[in-house]
C-alpha cells in the first residue's frame, strides 16, 4: 500500500488493518494511544481492587470482583491489539514500571470509601464510555473491534455504579454523606479524564485527521456533563462546580473550569497515588518473573522432548 | 454527534451471558424450589459454604497481584465461582448470605484450615489450589447425588467449575514442579507447608453421615490417586509431613485478621442496605 493508499482508505472510512502500510508517525501514535489504555485498565484495577476484600455484601463483592476481572480482560486484549503493530506485551509492561508511558491520570487519585467504588462506576466509568463509544469507529482495524467489547462490558460497570449509588443515597445518612463525598472527590478529576482544553492538546488535529480520534476532547466533556447532570438530579447529590447551570442558548450546560495545573502535575507522576500505583504494579511482575521464567523453562523441555 | 447514538444505544443491552452469575440484580436462587432445610442439613450447607467463601476472599487478595495477565483473569474468574458457590450454599441454610458472611465471628466459621491460612507465593498459591480443589472435586462429583434435590443441582454446577480449577492448579503445578529449579524448591516448600492440613479434610463431621451428605472419607482415594499423578508428572515428590486431623470449627490464628477485614466496612455502616 502506498502512502496514497492509506490516505485513500481514510478518506473512504475503512479500516487500516495490521498488514497494510501506514506513515511510521501513524504507527507510533497508534501503539502509544493503545498502549496507554492497556496501562489504564491494569492500573485501574488497583483503586477498586482494594475493596473486593472488603465489599458490605456478598452480592456486592461479584459484582466488584466480577468488575475487576473485566479489566484485566480488557488489558489482555489491548496488549494483543498493540501487538499486532510490532511491539510485545512484555516491553510495554516494562515501559509502564519504568515510567516510560503513561496511563489516565484519574487512577492516581485515592479510593476512600465503599462509595467511591460506585462513582468510579458511575463517573468515571461513564468519561470512559464517552471516550471510548467513538473510539469502536476508530480508523485501526484490531483497536476498534477491541473497543467494540470493551464499551460492551463498561456500560455494565457504570449500571453497576450508578445502581450501588441509588441503593446508597436510599439508605442511612452516614451512606448518603459518603456518596457526596466520593462525588465531590471525583467529580473534576473526571472532567479531566477527557484531556486538556483543544487549544493545549496538540496531537488532536492529527488524530481527527487519520480519524483515531472522531471528537475533540472539548466536545466529548461537553457531553459528559450534559450527560450526568440530569443523572446526579436523580441521585439526588450536587455536583461540585458553582458554575453548572443549563444555557438554553447553547442547548448545552455551561460549568466551571478544571484545574489543569493539577492535571499537568498528576499527569507529569505528581498525583497522589502515582507512587504507589507504579510501585505495587513493578512489585507484582518483579515477583512474578520466577513464575514466567519457569513457565518458559518447562514450555522448552517440552518442545525438546517432543 | 448523531452518529454515535446507535452505537451508544445498544451497550445498554440487558441480556449479556458474560456477565458473572449472581451478580445481576436479580436473586441468584430465583426459581429454584427448596424444601425448609434442616439444622443438619443447614449446618452440612454452612460448612460447604465457608470452605467456598473463605477460599474466595483469599484467592481475591490476589487481585493485581499475579505473574501474568491470564492468571489476573483465571485467579479472578475461579474466586466468583467459589463465591456463587457460597452464596447458594449460605442461601440453601435458610438464613441470610450477609447475615452469615458479615455477622459471625470467628469461633462460628465452619471452614476447613486450609482455606483461611494467609497467602504465601504463587507456589503457595497453586499447591493450596491444586490440593482443595482435588478435594473438592471428588465431593462436588459424589454430592450431585445428595438425597436433597438443591444440594444436588447446587452441586452438578460446582462440578464443572471446580474441574476447571482443578486442572487450571494441576497444569502450574506441572510447570513449577518441572520448571526450573527455584520454581522446583519453591514447590517443595508449599508443599511441605500445606501438607499438615490434608488430614483434616477427611475427618468426618457428625452431619456427613446424613443421606444428603458425602462422607468425606470416600474422597481420600480419589484424592491419593489425582495428586499422586500430578506430583509425578512434577516431578514432586509427595511430601513425608505428619498432618493434623483437627475437627471442623478448628481454626488457626490467621481466620480473625482475615474476618477483620471481610466485614469492616460492612460493621462500619450499622443498619445500611447495599
Amino acid at each position: 500500500m502506498s502512502p496514497s493508499a492509506f490516505e485513500d482508505v481514510i478518506a473512504r472510512d475503512q479500516r487500516i488493518e495490521p498488514r497494510d502500510e501506514m506513515p511510521d508517525a501513524y504507527r507510533k501514535t497508534m501503539v502509544r494511544q493503545i498502549a496507554q489504555h492497556a496501562h489504564s485498565e491494569i492500573i485501574g484495577m488497583q483503586p477498586e481492587g482494594y475493596w473486593i476484600t472488603r465489599a458490605p455484601s456478598l452480592r456486592r463483592k461479584a459484582i466488584l470482583l466480577a468488575k475487576v476481572q473485566d479489566e484485566a480482560g480488557h488489558g489482555l486484549y489491548l496488549y494483543a491489539a498493540a501487538e499486532t503493530l510490532g511491539v510485545d506485551r512484555a516491553d510495554l509492561t516494562q515501559r509502564l514500571i519504568d515510567g516510560r508511558q503513561k496511563y489516565s491520570s484519574i487512577f492516581n487519585y485515592p479510593t476512600l470509601s465503599y462509595a467511591d467504588v460506585g462513582v468510579i462506576g458511575w463517573l468515571v466509568d461513564g468519561a470512559a464510555i464517552c471516550n471510548q463509544v467513538p473510539l469502536c469507529r476508530s480508523s485501526y482495524g484490531p483497536y476498534a473491534r477491541a473497543m467494540i467489547r470493551v464499551c460492551k462490558e463498561e456500560s455494565f460497570h457504570q449500571r453497576q455504579g450508578y445502581e450501588l449509588l441509588m441503593t446508597m443515597v436510599r439508605g442511612t445518612a452516614a451512606q448518603r454523606a459518603a456518596v457526596q463525598d466520593a462525588v465531590d472527590r471525583w467529580w473534576w478529576p473526571s472532567l479531566m479524564m477527557f484531556g486538556p482544553p483543544d487549544a493545549d492538546s496538540p496531537n488532536t488535529a492529527r488524530s481527527m485527521a487519520w480519524k483515531i480520534k472522531r471528537h475533540t476532547n472539548d466536545e466529548l466533556r461537553q457531553r459528559f456533563v450534559d450527560m450526568t447532570v440530569p443523572q446526579a438530579e436523580f441521585l439526588g447529590v450536587t455536583l461540585p462546580d458553582p458554575e453548572l447551570r443549563w444555557n438554553a442558548g447553547r442547548g448545552h450546560h455551561d460549568f466551571g473550569t478544571p484545574d489543569w495545573d493539577e492535571l499537568k502535575r498528576v499527569i507529569s507522576g505528581d498525583g497522589p497515588c502515582n507512587a504507589e500505583r507504579v510501585a505495587n504494579r513493578r512489585r507484582a511482575h518483579e515477583e512474578g518473573a520466577w513464575v514466567r521464567e519457569a513457565a518458559t523453562a518447562h514450555a522448552r523441555k517440552k518442545g525438546a522432548a517432543a | 454527534m448523531n452518529d454515535d447514538d446507535n452505537v451508544y444505544a445498544a451497550l445498554t443491552e440487558d441480556n449479556d451471558a458474560r456477565w458473572a452469575f449472581g451478580t445481576g440484580f436479580s436473586d441468584p436462587l430465583a426459581g429454584v424450589e427448596m424444601a425448609p432445610a434442616g439444622e443438619d442439613l443447614a449446618a452440612y450447607c454452612l460448612m460447604l459454604g465457608d470452605d467456598a467463601l473463605i477460599m474466595s476472599q483469599r484467592l481475591q487478595e490476589w487481585v493485581a497481584r499475579a505473574p501474568e495477565l491470564e492468571d489476573e483473569v483465571a485467579l479472578a474468574n475461579i474466586g466468583l465461582d467459589l463465591l456463587g458457590q457460597a452464596r447458594v450454599l449460605l442461601a440453601r441454610t435458610g438464613r441470610d448470605e450477609d447475615d452469615l458472611a458479615y455477622r459471625r465471628a470467628a469461633a462460628e466459621f465452619r471452614n476447613v484450615r486450609l482455606a483461611e491460612l494467609p497467602n504465601g507465593d504463587f507456589a503457595h498459591l497453586v499447591v493450596r489450589l491444586l490440593v482443595f480443589s482435588t478435594w473438592r472435586l471428588a465431593l462436588l462429583d459424589r454430592l450431585a447425588a445428595s438425597a436433597d434435590p438443591t444440594l444436588a443441582a447446587i452441586a452438578a454446577k460446582g462440578v464443572k467449575e471446580v474441574a476447571y480449577h482443578r486442572d487450571y492448579a494441576a497444569r502450574w503445578t506441572v510447570r513449577l514442579g518441572d520448571g526450573t529449579d527455584e520454581s522446583h524448591r519453591r514447590m517443595r516448600r508449599a508443599l511441605d507447608e500445606l501438607w499438615p492440613y490434608v488430614p483434616e479434610l477427611f475427618v468426618a463431621d457428625p452431619v456427613e453421615s446424613e443421606p444428603f451428605a458425602v462422607d468425606p472419607a470416600s474422597l481420600r482415594d480419589e484424592f491419593d490417586q489425582v495428586i499422586a499423578h500430578v506430583l509425578e508428572t512434577a516431578t514432586l515428590p509427595i511430601p513425608d509431613v505428619a498432618g493434623d486431623p483437627a475437627p471442623r470449627g478448628t481454626h488457626t490464628s490467621a481466620l480473625e485478621p482475615l474476618l477483620e477485614e471481610m466485614q469492616s466496612v460492612a460493621r462500619a455502616f450499622p443498619e445500611a442496605t447495599w
